[in-house]
């Protein structure tokens, strides 16, 4: 039986920066340890000798050269911003510091 | 904010054995951004280098710039790092506004470089060598603005606003392995070694390399242990201490602020800190805590970076000789004594003496004129030496006193001309006429008519009162207004006095 | 109901040339028909206001004897998934909703580029994630075939449209199946090619390491011929291949023309074929039939083991959350897109962030995401999320021995045909089952096509076959699936979308 509790969904949404409400995390702590303990499978095969693969098809060394290329318009860029001000992007007030 | 109770700083090196670290941010020089071909470029307005990639829009993806991964792995060679043989970006993911994507691709367990060195110097001439546990790629972040309340920090403003001109300029971030042994030297270890960073950055071209523009930037890690413990204490991380001053400055406090807790009996919190250039203090920021939760995964839009050895020994034959090297090196060849060479050295000097010594000076003149005379004038107009004349010039001005032709007093004239624009030292000494009388015959008709003048000292001189020749010297030497060489005036007199 | 939108894509291509028809006329019936049944169907979450005046300059040009590529004037329709200048790019969600972007898709761009006409944005399941469409945050699409069942997902706008005539050709997206799943419900062709075949920039990131642009049609060479506008290395997509593509197209007549089939190994994938049930018994038995038929035209059917694939669902549901939370965090109300402030309390950015992703997500993103941040949090980044990236390498390891044996693999394309709109919205795990067949050829990076091979006896709703080929070998499946397709029309004596329902055309 998995671990999922409605603390660890609380936990995880603030992570995820998702407001959920009582009833949502109700639902969803249901639903993830069904899916979770559907899932958990995987570990059984995934014995230390396997490597990962993170990427189907592998490659290595794609790189760009170093010239510029045309950015978008001022404009552009901020078509789509819910608010502005100027040419910069308007947000509310930022209670925690950087990380 | 409550004013911190300090230690004096030799009772908290007495009770406590400080343990540092550092995290040097450094950014690169680069023509485009890490992971786009926007220009990495400041001062035009804001969002103007930004495209879908950099502004994190739906459907952008990252293309690495080559040239940052080149920078990176000299870096890395230059501070004595082993490349890895393959190593991946990964997400850092946490949300803020500034970081467009709400992630930021950096290297997590898998950097460029690993496994180096630096050392450092310190005035007392003591060397300590300090360990690079890793160097990794990175991105920054936009810049924000915090708009209202009294200060324009974060705490109190009304709203902020956001340039992502800066989002995703590549950045090489240095971290440390722990540094014991500092002692009291510890506050001036964080300056010698952020400035060896800085010296390497420099040499290698790979950065603009301004502290105050913030192209370097260092996280100072502060942690002390009682004398007599093994065990490490709580460390805390001073953020963005963006002067070799304010490094020094910024651990020292940290050791008398953490010694004074310590000694009260408390603890000390683990927490990012804030240091303020003008106040000179730190003061708390975010606690770190075990909501610090990166979700840390291998970046799948982007594929490993594998640089061949071939790759890294030709970028290993682009390094410049490193700072140390050269400065050992120079030293040695000039015979200058540590206090000499740490004058030029702490004067910014270094390149301009090797110049002047290349274009001939002895490196005793070169380094006379550079910390002496120029120095004055530098600190009295407020440039910089190097500024004021070339090496060449001052490689003219030695030789001229070298064979004769100026004395020391006059070589100052010709400067001053120098300075003033007025040509080179040969055309200044043209210009204004004040080259050495060098003619026995014009002395020996101001001798003779100074001694006629003068029938006491005369007699004193042929009594065998030598040192009487002196009045008779001072008045030739003004006759000539101060274009003659006083030894040979001298020699002129006994031998005029004797006939 | 105008006969230029029976055409397939390739006949219409050749009216086009020979200005037998104008683009104006193809693109204004393809409008009419839209107009006419995407009321009942909701294929389509935009139509696009300039498509006439696209297909009027590219008869222009042609009028001035301008050459052209194949498809030129040729209208498509585009999942919603893709960024596009002209068009709002929603990706299905409400969190996007009139979000205008400032560049085109790569794909898009080539579209353009290839004079194709785009007649608007197809709905999907919210960012890609279901199989019915009905996670849309705009309503579901429903399937032309009975307008009371899902067509599939989450590219089930393209495969409607497809399939109802209201465009010959689609653009889709399969990080699981949304390309081939589809298809197989609707009667209509999808493939997902290789992983880093067609770039993925501007695409609206799902699943980074599982997401493929491809094409949806109603026959192998239309989706060939689409293949090959959009294929090719594109700088922007650091995953993207610089290999030199053949012609699919090529290919695809090729395989429509010869005895292709004799001689030709195929593997049937005992994991996949429904052995162990779970399989629809109509779905099956279509199946054990075109595998009867394959033997008959002189192929050889060796079955195949592929043990892991038994993990591969669960690997799916790791990666997919672990990634589309990673890729969906940008989602957060300061550079575009919705912004909701909090009813009470303060308004800082941490909480308007917050409000924001509550009332722009659908349960199921949400669902996901915050599975993906379990999956990828601290301490259970190995068990999961890295177990997954082990299971990859597993199924690959599969796919290599299988190809040994047999130069294509089919299965079913899904276990069952078109299922009722409701019925399993609200049981993710059964709704998460339908991908069993297409999410291997995901995690090893290889490319599927979806080709009807029937309707099932029990409902008359079409079921699909799927092909899979190794890395790298799209232009096969197109070579193959053309000679099967051509094989089971020879035998029914028409296609299968030809016994699709007309649908009602209401004048609106």
């Amino acid at each position: 039986m998995s671990e999922i509790s409605t603390d660890l969904v609380r936990h995880l949404a603030g992570l995820a920066r998702i407001d959920l409400s009582d009833s949502e995390l109700e639902s969803l702590t249901g639903e993830l340890a069904q899916i979770v303990d559907s899932i958990a499978k995987v570990s059984e095969v995934a014995t230390p000798d396997v490597v990962a693969t993170s990427h189907p098809i592998a490659l290595s060394n794609v790189f760009r050269e170093d010239e510029v290329r045309p950015s978008l318009s001022v404009e552009d860029a901020l078509r789509g911003a819910p608010e502005r001000e100027g040419d910069r992007f308007k947000v509310a007030s930022i209670l925690d510091e950087e990380q | 904010m409550a004013k911190d109770k300090l230690l004096d700083f030799d009772k908290a090196i007495e009770l406590y054995e400080p343990v540092l670290g550092f995290e040097v941010h450094v950014e690169l020089n680069t023509k485009t951004k890490m992971f786009c071909g926007c220009a990495n470029a400041f001062g035009q307005g804001a969002n103007t280098n930004t495209c879908p990639t950099c502004l994190g829009l739906p459907g952008g993806l990252p293309q690495v710039n080559k040239k940052a991964i080149e920078s990176s792995i000299r870096l890395g060679l230059a501070l004595g790092c082993e490349i890895a043989e393959k190593c991946r970006f990964a997400r850092k993911q946490y949300f803020y506004p500034d970081l467009a994507k709400d992630f930021q691709t950096s290297q997590y367990d898998e950097p460029i470089a690993f496994d180096g060195s630096v050392t450092v110097e310190l005035e007392s001439g003591r060397e300590l060598t300090v360990l690079i546990e890793r160097a990794h790629m990175e991105e920054d972040a936009g810049k924000l603005t915090h708009v209202g309340g009294a200060t324009g920090r974060i705490q109190g403003a009304d709203y902020s606003l956001v340039d992502f001109n800066r989002g995703g300029v590549p950045l090489v971030e240095i971290v440390t392995k722990i540094i014991e042994g500092a002692e009291a030297d510890a506050p001036e270890v964080g300056r010698a070694y952020v400035g060896a960073i800085r010296d390497i950055v420099r040499s290698l071209g790979v950065s603009n390399a301004r502290m105050e523009e913030g192209n370097i930037r260092c996280d100072a890690n502060v942690s002390l242990r009682r004398r007599g413990d093994t065990k490490l204490g709580t460390r805390t991380e001073t953020k963005n201490v963006n002067s070799l001053r304010s490094v020094e400055r910024a651990v020292r406090y940290e050791i008398q602020r953490q010694a004074a807790i310590l000694e009260a009996g408390g603890t000390i919190t683990q927490e990012t800190r804030h240091w303020h250039e003008d106040s000179g203090t730190t003061s708390a920021g975010r606690p770190k805590s075990d909501a610090d939760d990166y979700r840390y995964f291998p970046e799948p839009d982007l594929v490993p970076v594998a640089p061949s050895r071939e790759w890294v020994e030709e970028l290993r034959a682009t390094l410049p000789e490193p700072p140390a090297a050269r400065r050992t090196r120079l030293r040695e060849a000039w015979g200058f004594t540590k206090l000499e060479f740490q004058d030029v050295v702490n004067g910014g000097l270094l390149d301009v003496v090797e110049e002047t010594v290349a274009a001939g000076a002895t490196p005793a003149d070169a380094r006379k004129w550079w910390t002496g005379e120029l120095a004055r004038i530098a600190n009295a107009q407020g440039v910089a030496a190097e500024t004021l004349v070339t090496p060449a010039d001052v490689a003219q001005l030695s030789s001229l006193v070298a064979s004769g032709e100026l004395t020391d007093r006059l070589a100052r004239q010709v400067l001053e001309g120098v300075v003033a624009g007025e040509g080179s030292p040969a055309e200044v000494v043209e210009k204004r006429g004040l080259k050495v009388v060098s003619d026995d015959g014009a002395l020996i008709a101001a001798i003779d008519e100074a001694l006629a003048a003068q029938p006491d000292v005369l007699a004193k001189i042929k009594d065998g009162k030598v040192q009487a020749a002196g009045a008779v010297i001072g008045a030739v030497m003004k006759a000539m207004k101060g274009q003659a060489d006083a030894a040979r005036v001298r020699e002129l007199v006994l031998e005029r006095a004797a006939q | 109901m105008s006969e230029l939108i029976t055409l397939t894509a390739a006949e219409l291509a050749a009216k086009l040339a020979s200005r037998e028809v104008s683009s104006v006329d193809a693109t204004q019936a393809h409008l009419d028909r839209i107009a006419a049944v995407d009321g009942d169907v909701h294929a389509f979450l935009h139509v696009s206001a300039d498509a006439i005046a696209t297909a009027n300059r590219i008869d222009e040009r042609r009028a001035a004897g301008e050459a052209f590529g194949e498809l030129a004037g040729v209208p498509v329709a585009i999942k919603d998934v893709l960024s596009t200048k002209d068009m709002p790019s929603t990706s299905g969600s409400k969190i996007l909703e009139g979000w205008r972007p400032p560049y085109d898709a790569t794909v898009v761009a080539k579209l353009r580029e290839a004079d194709l006409v785009p007649l608007g944005k197809t709905n999907m399941d919210e960012f890609a994630m279901g199989s019915s469409t009905e996670h849309s945050a705009y309503g579901p699409t429903h399937n032309p075939w009975d307008l009371t069942r899902t067509p599939g997902g989450s590219g089930g706008g393209s495969s409607a449209a497809v399939a109802a005539f209201e465009a010959p050709l689609a653009l889709g997206s399969d990080t699981g199946g949304s390309i081939r799943q589809p298809a197989a419900v609707t009667g209509s062709v999808g493939v997902k090619p290789t992983y880093g075949g067609v770039s993925r920039y501007g695409a609206i990131a799902l699943a980074s390491s599982l997401d493929q642009v491809g094409p949806v049609s109603r026959t192998v060479l239309d989706a060939g011929l689409l293949h090959d506008v959009i294929a090719g290395h594109d700088p922007f997509d650091s995953t993207s291949l610089t290999d030199h593509w053949p012609s699919m197209a090529a290919a695809a007549r090729l395989g429509a023309t010869g005895d292709r089939l004799k001689g030709l190994k195929v593997g049937v994938v005992k994991e996949l074929s429904g052995e162990n049930g779970g399989f629809q018994a109509g779905v099956k038995q279509r199946f054990d039939e075109t595998v009867a038929a394959l033997t008959a035209a002189g192929a050889e059917v060796v079955e195949v083991a592929a043990p892991s694939f038994e993990y591969a669902v669960a690997a799916y549901y790791l990666i997919l959350p672990a990634e589309a939370s990673s890729n969906l965090a940008r989602m957060d109300s300061v550079r575009f897109g919705l912004r909701v402030n909090p009813e009470e309390g303060p308004v800082t950015v941490e909480r308007v962030m917050s409000a924001t992703r509550d009332a722009g997500f659908g349960a199921e993103v949400k669902r996901r995401i915050i599975l993906g941040t379990y999956a990828l949090s601290a301490g259970y980044y190995d068990a999961y999320y890295g177990s997954a990236q082990k299971v990859r390498t597993l199924i690959q390891q599969d796919f290599a021995a299988a190809f040994a044996q047999a130069d294509v693999l089919i299965s079913p394309a899904a276990p069952t045909t078109a299922f009722e709109l409701g019925s399993l919205v609200n049981d993710p795990l059964a709704m998460y089952l339908n991908d069993v067949t297409t999410i291997p050829a995901n995690l090893a990076g290889i490319p599927g096509m979806a080709i009807p091979m029937g309707l099932a006896p029990e409902d008359g709703l079409p079921v699909g076959l799927q092909l899979l080929a190794p890395a790298r070998e799209d232009a096969r499946l197109y070579e193959v699936g053309a000679a099967i397709e051509t094989l089971l029309t020879d035998s029914w004596g028409h296609s299968l979308l030809s016994q699709a329902p007309l649908l009602t055309e209401v004048a609106r």
